[in-house]
């Protein structure tokens, strides 16, 4: 087989969104190539479902992988990616696609474009376009040499609506230790979706003046919207939220539908994790704050003020 | 026991970037020791004086990134620096870099080599894993503590999902560094003196037992352009209750995100 193999994701039983996001995309390429698409999933789970998002073949190698191990991941990923002998590997920019396709591809020998927000087909190839320098440039990523690895950021794509088909599993063997062992697992205290994955994001600065008022004005306008929380540099270094939480060059990359910035002034530091958000909302209370040159949409007001209603008003939506 | 730290010369993170054909105008551009390399040199350093043993550091890049080493690396306490600016070096693409890099560290025997989780000019995250790959050691990402003793290492890394794992394994490995794992310290005045007296080795793609070829690039990068900018934006203003249901409705129904 050729044609394009998704690396799908899963968690707690059921697939991440990535996986149809990338899926859904796949269809789009393979159909333009000609070519099929397939699925890789590593680790347990009921994988036939994927034939919904338009898998023509499901590749698993079973086993518990709950807690990240790369080399065995990148084993997997091996395992599968010399079984499908495809043309393409698409995955999601997560923790494990960032640890296990560089390994990937350096097993295969080819060339991996990462972080990528499109992907298109030019001259019969896929081609990926990706941020650079923080999102100061974007550039048209080609792998002119085996098999082609793209990771992708996540949201960039729509999710389609799963359909009811079933596609065919084919376990692949694969056997390998990690000599790496994980001696402690502490969850989140908090369950919301991962910053890189969130669709919508809450996100203050170092204006919020502390920890208490962080979480009296930032942590509610997030819970009644179903966002997930982030922050400046400044309000994480001030301690006011947790260093998981910080977006920006030095934190997070995110890439959500809806990102609202609440006392943040958009320093370039910032921006370099936020600036690809689909709609972005400004509340400052200066209106020459450089945020708001990249805003869809700036409240010039005391975030004191507007959060809270702005949270009245969407719990009033229902 | 032995310590390697790679580090990568970047833009400094706010300097204008102006596109110039493929890539960018290095005119202008001030060049520091990227953000994740800086906590990796100081992880390098902690970690050498703990275990009373030699840290060096490997880059590729040309011949200016001596001065960023100079200053940045050497003078804080790493003993020498191994930089490789053959051309094929500069020009080539993750995995060229990471064979590279991978044949410099192990003619050093190096027990454990730091990292920066990312390069903050092309934002890849793709070297350290392939060196890791390449010698055959565990890659351990995005790491908040480290800690070695008797050929094995303890350290905690921050996963998805904020979730944080304790993990522990043998020797050599590579550890790429993560914020919080330490704060780089600044290195005065005598170290900056000194620092001119370290060495800087300087091995061709030969002396690595390399080649053009071997690490001929497979990823192309073209079309570089500054980012399409966004449509102008709607300020509201005025008084707080008119604004936010202005707000709630335009999120509604113009942009159709709630
Ligand atoms: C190497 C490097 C890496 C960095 N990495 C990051 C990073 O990853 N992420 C990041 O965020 N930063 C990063 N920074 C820091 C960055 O440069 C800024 O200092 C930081 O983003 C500022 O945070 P802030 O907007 O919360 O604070 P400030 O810049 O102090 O802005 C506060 C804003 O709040 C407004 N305000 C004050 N009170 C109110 C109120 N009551 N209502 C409404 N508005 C109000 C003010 O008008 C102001 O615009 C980095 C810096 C460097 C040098
Ligand atoms: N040219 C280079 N010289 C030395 N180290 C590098 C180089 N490129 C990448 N690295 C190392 O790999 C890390 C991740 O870089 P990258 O994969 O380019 O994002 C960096 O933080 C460095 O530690």
């Amino acid at each position: 087989m050729s044609g394009i193999l998704v690396v799908c994701e899963h968690e707690q039983g059921s697939f991440k969104k990535t996986a149809g996001e990338l899926l859904g995309k796949a269809v789009e390429l393979a159909r333009a190539l000609g070519t099929t698409v397939s699925a890789a999933v590593v680790g347990d789970v009921a994988a036939d479902a994927l034939g919904g998002w338009g898998a023509q073949q499901v590749y698993q190698v079973a086993g518990d992988f709950s807690s990240y191990s790369g080399t065995r991941t990148a084993a997997a990923l091996h395992a599968i990616a010399t079984a499908a002998a495809p043309d393409v590997i698409l995955a999601p920019a997560s923790y494990a696609g960032k640890d296990a396709l560089p390994r990937l591809v350096a097993r295969l020998g080819s060339g991996l474009g990462t972080e990528c927000t499109d992907l298109r087909v030019d001259g019969g190839v896929v081609v990926g376009r990706r941020p650079l320098y923080a999102g100061k440039a974007f550039a048209d990523v080609r792998v002119t040499r085996g098999v082609a690895v793209f990771s992708v950021r996540a949201n960039s794509f729509p999710v389609p609506a799963m359909g009811t088909g079933r596609a065919p599993v084919q376990t692949v063997a694969c056997t390998s230790v990690d000599p790496v062992v994980v001696v402690e697992r502490k969850a989140a205290e908090h369950k919301t979706a991962d910053l890189t994955e969130a669709e919508r994001i809450v996100s203050g600065g170092r204006s919020l003046k502390s920890a208490e008022s962080f979480d009296a004005v930032v942590r509610p306008l997030a819970a009644t919207l179903g966002a997930t929380v982030g922050a400046s540099r400044a309000a994480v270094d001030a301690g006011y939220a947790h260093h998981d939480e910080q977006v920006g060059q030095t934190g997070k990359t995110v890439n959500p539908t809806l990102y609202i910035a609440l006392g943040i002034s958009g320093a370039i530091q910032h921006l370099a994790g936020m600036r690809t958000s689909r709609v972005i909302v400004a509340v400052n209370k200066d209106a020459s704050a450089p945020i708001f040159e990249h805003a869809t949409y700036g409240v010039v007001g005391d975030l004191f003020e507007v959060a809270p209603k702005l949270a009245a008003a969407v719990a009033r939506l229902g | 026991m032995k310590i390697g730290v790679c580090v990568k010369i970047t833009p400094d993170t706010d300097t204008r970037i102006k596109i110039q054909g493929d890539g960018i105008d290095a005119n202008g551009i001030k060049w520091v020791v990227s953000p994740y390399d800086a906590l990796a040199v100081e992880e390098a350093i902690v970690t050498g004086e703990k275990h009373g043993a030699e840290v060096v550091s490997f880059t590729i890049g040309d011949e200016s990134t001596q001065a960023v080493l100079r200053g940045n690396v050497l003078a804080p306490g790493v003993a020498r620096s191994v930089v490789v600016s053959e051309a094929a070096a500069l020009k080539t693409d993750s995995l060229g870099r990471a064979r590279v890099l991978a044949a410099a560290i192990g003619r050093e025997a190096c027990d454990v080599v730091f990292c920066g989780k990312v390069g903050i000019d092309h934002d890849n995250a793709q070297v350290p894993a392939m060196v890791g790959e390449l010698l055959g050691w565990p890659v351990i990402s995005r790491v908040t503590t480290f800690s070695a003793e008797g050929g094995r290492f303890r350290a905690t890394r921050n996963v998805d999902g904020g979730v944080v794992e304790v993990v522990e394994g043998p020797l050599p490995a590579i550890m790429t560094a993560e914020r919080g794992l330490n704060t780089p310290r600044y290195a005065k005045l005598p170290q900056l003196t000194a620092a001119k007296k370290k060495p800087i080795d300087t091995p061709s793609l030969a002396d690595l037992g390399l080649s053009a070829d071997v690490i001929a690039p497979a990823v192309t990068m073209t079309a570089w352009d500054t980012p399409p900018p966004r449509p102008k934006g709607r300020i509201l203003q005025g008084d707080v209750d008119t604004v936010v249901d202005e707000l709630v409705r335009l999120l509604r129904e113009e942009a159709k995100v709630l």
